[in-house]
């Protein structure tokens, strides 16, 4: 009884142990995070610094996001339908997704990139590659809508993509996995020396943004991970890390993982151009879809492009070369001043630092350790600037802040690590919860990056928020990096797998903000842009209603004479000229999504009725006071009805 | 009285500005208009003060059942008022001019300026008298139909002059530019009316 007694109290000390400890803890913890608190709020109506372009991964969209505070503002749908602005639903945007396998309603978004001019965030667009079916999207960043999709033949897996060189001259795709060039029915163990790695360079036009492919590199079959540009004295040269260099078509968990060093391919994109401007090049039959949604028609057209001029790397002498990299390097970074190029080698001990003038001085003393493919490869202490060792484990990808440091995410152990440029010391780590891959600094990927913040996104996060069964949020980490330590702010959850973001001053972007479309400036083929242009027409069994909405009625908003069988298009404009007054339309029994119609625009969806009688439409965007009043019915009759097409508003009165 | 005929001259000119800049401004915000509506009155019309202010305004008035804003040719004081203005301003550099030359006596500035007031006075009257009309000319079928506390049926007028609070709005009416450029060209014809004065004893006293 006694002992029963002291064990008793034994753990009742304890306890109390635990729980002095644990209230020192907490309070500790509360003073720390309303520094931490203040320096994300951002007071209601206030706006914030920093806009976050944060891809959704799988979930195929881009998401904006403000920084410091973590608002999300907006999905813009990229490479999935997205019925709540019915985006790949309406007959509009549904030319956005189409590719040479045809519609396509789902991709995987991983790396958007801000245009830049003279290697600084320009704000004009940005780009983000689809993975699974190769595409580079591009959106407008005055509507903050994809305007631009171009399919990648002869990739796939669109991994290395889609940075942008200093001028926005090219957004670069490059390939993930090698594939036959072109595509042939034959055994998958035959890949070794057959398949092609092709590094897509598409040239964007300096006025609209509007892309087209200009070259595609051939080179051998490895796969080609991340990329990114050269800048300043680097400008003109783009770098992409390999791994797989073993060829391996099977279990490359282990067959990928055996050279003890991969590659960074370093390719003179500038000294392809001139050969291809001065005629060089192949031209090679494929097939592939370009897609251009329009401001003026609101409309996406499709074109099919049958070819695409192909480089054989052998045929540029000096135009690509490859650094070896130890051991699977995944991100592949090149600080501000461009003379520093790094290698996250993923499965290495140390974090591996090339440098471009020892590059240079390499190549031009021609001191080269072999070829791969004729390619040739330059030895690894020749270029070498330095290793930062030891700094932890699975290395993925490096952000600068403009003030000479460097700031590696570590998968495995969880980490950022901040170290720096030239003496190599690690200078601060902070762990990460949990699992990071990319990590953001605004601007980071250009001459002038904005310092004061890195987002860290993480892939996993377990109990860090609130569960909601076996799926939870992925998440994004903000970190104060203005001192010499990094300070963990805030946690916020992201859509999707937050792959990748890129991150801008909002001062670029929110002046050139569009409010509205001018009606006067609809070209859409259906458009109605007054009350008096509002009609119906059919044409066979084919009825087009030609529709308008303001404040809180559409016109017309009783229509008869539809039949069965019938294959009805609404094209509805919402007459509205004051900003963010949208409206939304749905149809009861329409296979598709409601319509959201910003001011000034035209959509349409088709509605096929299979059952004769009076249905509802509705506004489905709560515009007004009067917003569940603004309704309407359409009579359908039998097929064989002879009542004609009539349309009103307002009769009774 | 050389002097005086140029100040004369000057404030009759400064009238010229009505011609570019509007004489008043009426303001409304409201919390779904952080960014205000506006209209701009003109001598010879009402402007937005934004592109789409005006179709914006008559489209939030509709529920109220308040008819449209005016286009200039729906209202006469468009075409009157800016020959009315022209003719003042012709009429007071005449009158400064001859007054220059000595031909007439100061005593014409204040004739001036007691014309112009008479005829301001009866434009703001005029221009009150539309206000009224347009907030409380409403059309019976209006979607909204709100009554005073009192039981009479509420009306809409704008102030004529500063700030009145009309549903969830805020009405702010004030001169423009053109309106103080004519209050301050008005007053520099009563400071020429004065040195013109000062002058003449000056004549008379010696």
């Amino acid at each position: 009884m006694k002992k029963i007694f002291k064990t008793v109290t034994g753990f009742l000390a304890i306890a109390l142990v635990f729980t002095s400890c644990n209230n020192g803890e907490s309070k500790s913890k509360s003073a720390l995070s309303s520094n931490a608190a203040e320096k994300v709020y951002v007071a209601p109506g206030e706006h914030d610094e920093f806009y976050a372009f944060v891809s959704g991964g799988f979930s195929g969209q881009l998401a904006v996001y403000g920084l410091p505070s973590g608002r999300l503002f907006k999905v813009i749908p990229v490479f999935s339908q997205d019925p709540e602005k019915a985006y790949g639903y309406n007959e509009e945007t549904k030319p956005m997704l189409n590719t040479s396998h045809g519609f396509i309603p789902w991709d995987d978004s991983h790396h958007p990139d801000i245009s830049q001019t003279a290697g600084e965030l320009d704000g004009r667009w940005v780009f983000i590659n689809g993975n699974n079916t190769p595409r580079i999207a591009k959106i407008d960043l005055t509507t903050f809508e994809t305007t631009e999709i171009i399919e990648i033949p002869n990739s796939a897996g669109n991994h290395s993509s889609s940075f942008v060189t200093e001028n926005t001259e090219y957004v670069v795709a490059g390939t993930r996995f090698s594939v036959p060039v072109p595509q042939k029915d034959m055994p998958i163990k035959e890949y070794k020396g057959n398949f092609k790695g092709a590094l897509s360079f598409i040239s964007v036009d300096p006025k609209d943004g509007g892309m087209s492919i200009k070259f595609q590199l051939m080179m051998p079959g490895f796969n080609y991970d991340l990329s990114h540009p050269g800048r300043g004295k680097s400008h003109g040269w783009f770098f992409f890390t390999t791994y797989n260099t073993e060829e391996a078509n099977s279990l490359l968990e282990v067959n990928a993982s055996q050279n003890d060093k991969d590659f960074i391919a370093a390719i003179n994109w500038k000294k392809i151009e001139e050969y291809v401007n001065n005629g060089g090049g192949t031209k090679m039959p494929t097939n592939y879809a370009h897609n251009v949604y329009s401001d003026e028609t609101h409309t996406a057209t499709s074109t099919m492009i049958k070819e695409v001029l192909t480089v054989n790397p052998l045929d540029v002498p000096g135009a690509v070369y490859f650094l070896p990299t130890p051991k699977s390097p995944h991100g592949c970074d090149v600080d501000p001043t461009g003379e520093y190029i790094v290698g996250n080698g993923k499965l290495s001990a140390n974090l591996t630092v090339h440098s471009f003038t020892k590059m240079e001085e390499a190549i031009k003393n021609k001191k080269f350790d072999g070829e791969a493919y004729g390619i040739p490869i330059l030895k690894f202490e020749d270029v070498l600037a330095g290793s930062v060792v030891q700094p932890g484990l699975g290395p993925l990808h490096t952000e600068f802040d403009g003030k000479g440091n460097a700031y590696t995410t570590f998968f495995i152990s969880s980490e950022v690590v901040k170290w720096k440029l030239g003496t190599w010391e690690v200078i601060d780590r902070k762990p990460t919860y949990y699992s990071v891959g990319h990590l953001m600094i605004p601007g980071g990927n250009s001459r002038k990056p904005f310092g004061k913040y890195v987002l860290a996104m993480n892939k996993i996060t377990k109990d860090r928020y609130l569960p909601t069964g076996p799926e939870v949020t992925q998440s994004a980490q903000l970190y104060d990096i203005t001192g010499d330590k990094m300070e963990l702010l805030l946690d916020f959850p992201t859509i999707g797998e937050p792959h990748y973001a890129a991150g801008c001053p909002a001062s670029l972007i929110e002046g050139n903000s569009k409010k509205l479309y001018k009606l006067e400036d609809n070209k859409h083929p259906y458009a109605a842009t007054s009350d008096a242009a509002t009609k119906v027409t059919r044409n066979g069994n084919e009825v087009h209603i030609q529709m308008a909405m303001i404040r809180s009625h559409f016109t017309p908003d009783n229509i008869e004479g539809v039949k069965v069988g019938d294959k009805v298009f609404f094209h509805v404009t919402n007459l509205e000229q004051d900003y963010d007054v949208p409206h939304g339309i749905a149809m009861l029994g329409a296979n598709t999504s409601e319509l959201l119609i910003m001011p000034g625009q035209t959509e349409t969806f088709v509605w096929e009725p299979k059952e004769v009688g009076v249905w509802p439409f509705y506004c489905t965007d709560f515009c007004s006071a009067l917003h569940q009043e603004m309704q309407g019915y359409v009579r359908v009759s039998p097929a064989s009805s002879t009542i004609p097409l009539s349309w009103t508003l307002g009769e009774d009165f | 009285m050389k002097k005086a005929g140029i100040i004369m001259i000057i404030g009759s000119l400064l009238l010229l500005g009505l011609f570019k800049f509007p004489l008043w401004n009426i303001m409304l915000g409201a919390p779904q208009y952080p960014e205000p509506l506006g209209m701009n009155i003109h001598l010879n019309g009402i402007e937005g003060v934004k592109e789409f202010d005006l179709q914006n305004i008559d489209g939030l008035n509709h529920y109220i059942g308040m008819k449209t804003i005016p286009k200039a040719e729906e209202m006469w004081e468009f075409a009157i008022f800016p020959k009315v203005v022209l003719g003042m301003i012709l009429l007071g550099v005449l009158i400064g001019i001859l007054a220059f030359a000595g031909k007439i006596s100061y005593k014409f500035f204040l004739g001036w300026f007691l014309l112009m007031s008479v005829l301001g006075v009866l434009g703001m009257y005029d221009f009150n008298n539309w206000l009224t009309e347009y907030g409380s000319d409403l059309d019976p079928h209006a979607i909204l139909k709100i009554s005073n506390p009192d039981g009479s049926p509420m009306t809409y007028k704008p102030p004529l002059f500063g700030h009145q609070k009309l549903l969830n709005f805020d009405v702010t009416s004030l001169p423009h530019i053109g309106g103080y450029l004519m209050f301050v060209g008005m007053s520099l014809t009563l400071v020429a009316f004065w040195l013109g004065k000062k002058a003449s004893l000056k004549k008379l006293t010696p």
